[in-house]
């Protein structure tokens, strides 16, 4: 199967080694500090910040930054002394972080009203993995509140510390992008805290801030130019990513029988369809993009696949706002080309809170005079009300709704030698809403459904460990201590009811989770939701089925050979 | 900036804060004869609050003239989706697609402190087993704090207004229900200071917190703290000339200050650190009271799939077109049989 592209892939780093799961837990202690108080305060820089390798991400080659005209390209890396900036980068900071106070009210509201009360302290994971106290969320906000009280609020200008402000310095700018890059955005915070900072936000303008300084990962960064210039992250031309989806029709045809036939940037269609290319270029994502293509064949959906808009995902909503929506308008505007109804949305975390928070800001003018209009299921006839202005439905709201009109022949008992939970991605539980239409589809197309305990899933769900741009492999220590949280709720259920599949709706999840559970709970797997559709699904015209989409045997249908 | 630091800092302002009426109220007239009552009883108050409203106006106006480009509130619950998919109170009030859900939400969020409420406690255990155990301390002292103290301003109002509103008597009331001993004991000034004092100890005893915590943060609570106990002492144990202050407030609200006679030190010290408290209020993190209405993930809907949210900086920005795109792509595109908008350049003229 195809894997990530040669072009994408930096050097491992040196003379760094991930720890066994025993190892790595066994030094977190998220009591840092001795009872008298006599250490240091958070302020100091150097020489409590240190780099760790394992713990960050590689820098951005400067390729990247030029094919999309991002600010002082270089070759740098964190490691280095000399970061190699330019030499104006404390002006740099200060207009940037001027101009996106006056811009954004929660950028401004954020750096004003924290009480620092601490209810959002322990919830975030790379805290509870780490235990490191800069990666509690409220202080990685101090963080950044430092330097804006130093520069734009009189009490900070007057008294500096003992008003809690801080020098801009470059311990301070590195100690930023440590751990900067250490939060996926992912929100849990600001489910607890009575104000609803929330952090991701923060984050979010701060990585806009050393985007400024060329200072990205070259993880988020050779995506956004790959998907800039081909449309997809993976950098994908458009006669490889047909070949791809053809090499998936052999395999669904090997199992099943019967052979389908998608289309591509076909005109008139009435549904596009986008999804990450995640699903079509790694497993186990790519047993998914089987199960969509098996649904859209057995519906008879009129829908084409794009190349242009061969992207769900958008790792530009990691870099800063404008890059979001450059990469997010090859949607609307291949829409438009193409003259389809609407848009139905593949299996993915951040795309959809993109999707549902930020693209119809964004970009909707482009859609103005297509053809697009209210999403109606030509299968069901049931109105989508809910996507009435972005014209963009979700699969899961998609399916969910066949199956409640029994348009689905559906065999669960396929599905029987699997033990699920479900891993609720962090961007469609708090940055949408959405928890019921998966748990909906899993409970009708498996026998065995088991959620994970309260406060680790649907609001309070647990990051995957590797969102927001971080599921690189030079940062696998930040991802199994990110994801302990998640692991360890899974092992619950593993341990409590055998549990041996783990679902999610999201691409990055498919890409981060099977190492997370290889690591911490090596018995249970990873699976998108479509791929567990697709495998009860019963086709009209399928042979005998022994096997399921990974040809993995099915349960009392093994060959009888 | 470490805890011991934070605390002699704020616990020295706030020494020094008392000593200021203490010495100018109390040493100055008897050492050299100069009396500053009015100074203390009707300059600083009168500054403190003009500091206070126009601070508290200029920080909201401030903050609500700052766009907001996004909708981008924290969706706690399900979001409004099939018809058959439940959406009910809860999910309307921690989801809110409509106006009504975000003022319910919010409602619940500034009245309950509802997001204070799921609040758990992480603990972790051996081999990395970790458990969430509910933990509603910090909502209880919370609530304990800011009700005792809304109910102590409304207590207050005996002294702003002649005849009182009717609900002071009846808050008065409730206040002193447990009625052991004359005069009347509040419970909320007592409640207030239990409630501050486990958030101080908080601070303090929690490793995590203790390093969070900033001057900023000790400094607000020594000074209610102490506000709080002024008020005690001179109500229950050195019994305040309470007819000379209300004339002394009443003067104040009504424009026509005056300094009565035989007001104790004690008084002034009190209302100085109140003056401080307003004045101290729009500068601080106290201005959260205010803020919540604002915040951005609280106070919108999630409906942006069904209304278009309108940025109103909305940037150009330059993207990659399609015609870019096959340009780029196009022979490949081609050969494996994709359909393209221009025909490839003839062979003859690639020459
Ligand atoms: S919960 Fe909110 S107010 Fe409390 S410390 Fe965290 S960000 Fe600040
Ligand atoms: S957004 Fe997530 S990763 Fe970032 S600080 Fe908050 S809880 Fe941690």
């Amino acid at each position: 199967m195809a894997d990530i592209p040669e072009s994408w892939k930096v050097p491992p780093p040196k003379a760094w080694k991930l720890s066994t799961p025993e190892e790595l837990v066994k030094d977190v202690d998220h009591r840092p500090l001795s009872l008298l108080g006599l250490e240091k305060g958070w302020m100091r820089t150097a020489p409590d910040v240190e780099i760790k390798p394992g713990m960050h991400c590689h820098a951005a080659l400067p390729k990247r930054l030029e094919t999309v005209d991002m600010p002082n390209p270089r070759q740098w890396s964190a490691m280095d002394e000399d970061w190699k900036l330019p030499r104006n980068w404390k002006e740099i900071i200060l207009e940037g972080f001027k101009d996106r106070l006056g811009r954004f009210r929660s950028f401004q509201l954020f750096m004003d009203i924290c009480v620092r009360c601490g209810a959002c302290a322990d919830k975030c994971h790379y805290f509870i993995g780490s235990a490191d106290p800069k990666n509690m969320p409220v202080l990685r906000a101090e963080l950044l509140r430092s330097i804006y009280r130093k520069y734009f609020t009189t009490a900070g200008k007057l008294l500096g510390p003992i008003a809690g402000a801080r020098e801009l310095t470059l311990d301070v700018l590195r100690e930023w992008w440590y751990y900067l890059y250490q939060c996926t955005e992912c929100r849990r915070c600001s489910v607890f805290c009575p104000y609803g900072i929330d952090t991701a936000e923060i984050t979010m303008m701060g990585r806009e801030l050393t985007n400024l300084l060329g200072l990205n990962i070259d993880w988020i960064a050779a995506p956004v130019a790959f998907c800039y210039r081909t449309g997809n992250h993976m950098g994908i031309q458009p006669h490889a990513y047909k070949d791809m989806i053809e090499f998936f029709l052999d395999e669904i045809e090997n199992v099943t029988g019967v052979r389908m036939s998608p289309t591509f940037n076909r005109k008139g269609a009435e549904i596009l369809f986008i999804t990450p290319s995640g699903d079509v270029f790694g497993d186990p994502g790519t047993y998914t993009c089987m199960g969509y293509l098996m649904l859209f064949h057995e519906l008879g959906l009129d829908v084409t696949w794009s190349t242009y808009a061969s992207e769900g995902g958008n790792f530009g909503f990691f870099t800063s706002n404008e890059m979001m929506k450059r990469l997010n308008a090859k949607m609307y505007a291949e829409a438009k080309r193409l003259g389809v109804k609407w848009i139905l949305g593949g299996e993915c975390g951040h795309m959809w809170r993109v999707i549902n928070q930020y693209m119809g800001t964004m970009n909707l003018d482009i859609a103005e005079g297509s053809k697009l209009e209210e999403p109606v299921s030509p299968i069901t006839g049931t109105k989508f009300e809910n996507t009435k202005s972005t014209k963009m439905v979700h699969i899961t709201e998609f399916t969910a709704d066949l199956i409640r009109h029994n348009k689905l022949k559906l065999d669960p008992s396929r599905n029987d030698h699997l033990k699920v939970t479900f891993h609720d991605s962090c961007n469609t539980s708090r940055g949408m809403g959405l928890f019921e239409e998966p748990r909906y589809i899993i409970k009708n197309v498996c026998n065995h459904f088991y959620d994970m305990p309260a406060g680790t899933i649907r609001e309070q769900t647990f990051c995957c460990g590797g969102g927001s741009g971080l599921n690189a492999g030079e940062d696998m220590e930040l991802r199994m201590r990110g994801g302990l949280p998640r692991a360890n709720a899974v092992k619950y259920v593993h341990e409590k009811y055998g549990v041996n599949k783990l679902a999610c709706i999201c691409a990055i999840d498919r890409a981060v989770l099977p190492n997370l559970m290889e690591y911490f709970v090596p018995e249970v797997d990873v699976t998108g939701l479509h791929e567990m559709v697709a495998n009860a699904m019963i086709l009209e015209g399928e042979k005998e089925k022994t096997v399921d989409l990974r040809g993995e045997p099915l349960p009392g249908r093994e060959e009888s050979e | 900036m470490n805890a011991i630091a934070s605390l002699i800092l704020s616990g020295g302002a706030i020494s020094m804060l008392v000593a200021i009426p203490f010495l100018a109220v109390w040493v100055l007239p008897h050492v050299y004869g100069i009396r500053l009552e009015w100074l203390f009883g009707i300059v600083i108050p009168y500054l403190a609050a003009i500091i206070f409203f126009v601070g508290i106006i200029y920080r909201v106006v401030k903050w609500a003239k700052c766009p907001v480009p996004f909708r981008i509130p924290t969706t706690c619950a399900q979001q409004k989706s099939l018809p058959w998919i439940k959406y009910g109170y809860a999910e309307k009030l921690d989801n809110p697609i409509s106006t009504a859900g975000v003022v319910g939400r919010m409602i619940l969020e500034v009245l309950c402190f509802r997001s204070l409420f799921r609040s758990t406690k992480m603990e972790f255990g051996a081999g990395g087993n970790i458990k969430y155990k509910s933990s509603k301390w910090l909502w209880l002292a919370a609530i304990v704090f800011h009700y005792c103290f809304l109910v102590i301003i409304l207590r207050h109002l005996r002294f702003f207004t002649d005849p009182m509103p009717f609900f002071v008597p009846i808050i008065e009331k409730v206040d002193g229900f447990f009625q052991f001993f004359l005069p009347v004991v509040y419970q909320s000034g007592f409640l207030i200071g239990a409630a501050l004092t486990y958030l101080l100890l908080r601070r303090l005893l929690d490793p995590k917190l203790r390093y969070i915590s900033l001057p900023a943060d000790y400094f607000p609570l020594f000074l209610i703290l102490t506000i709080a106990g002024t008020g005690i002492l001179m109500r229950y144990v050195l019994k305040a000339d309470v007819v000379s202050i209300k004339e002394l407030t009443m003067g104040l609200v009504s424009f026509r200050p005056v300094v009565p006679e035989g007001i104790s030190v004690l008084f002034y010290i009190h209302l100085f650190l109140v003056s401080v408290l307003f004045a101290y209020f729009p500068f601080s993190k106290l201005m959260h009271v205010a803020g919540v209405f604002l915040s951005p993930t609280r106070n919108l809907s999630n409906n942006s799939r069904i209304v278009r949210h309108i940025n109103p900086w909305n940037p150009p920005v330059k993207i990659h077109t399609y015609e870019a795109y096959e340009d780029d792509f196009r022979e490949k595109m081609i050969e494996a049989g994709l359909p393209v908008e221009k025909e490839a350049a003839l062979p003859a003229d690639k020459e």
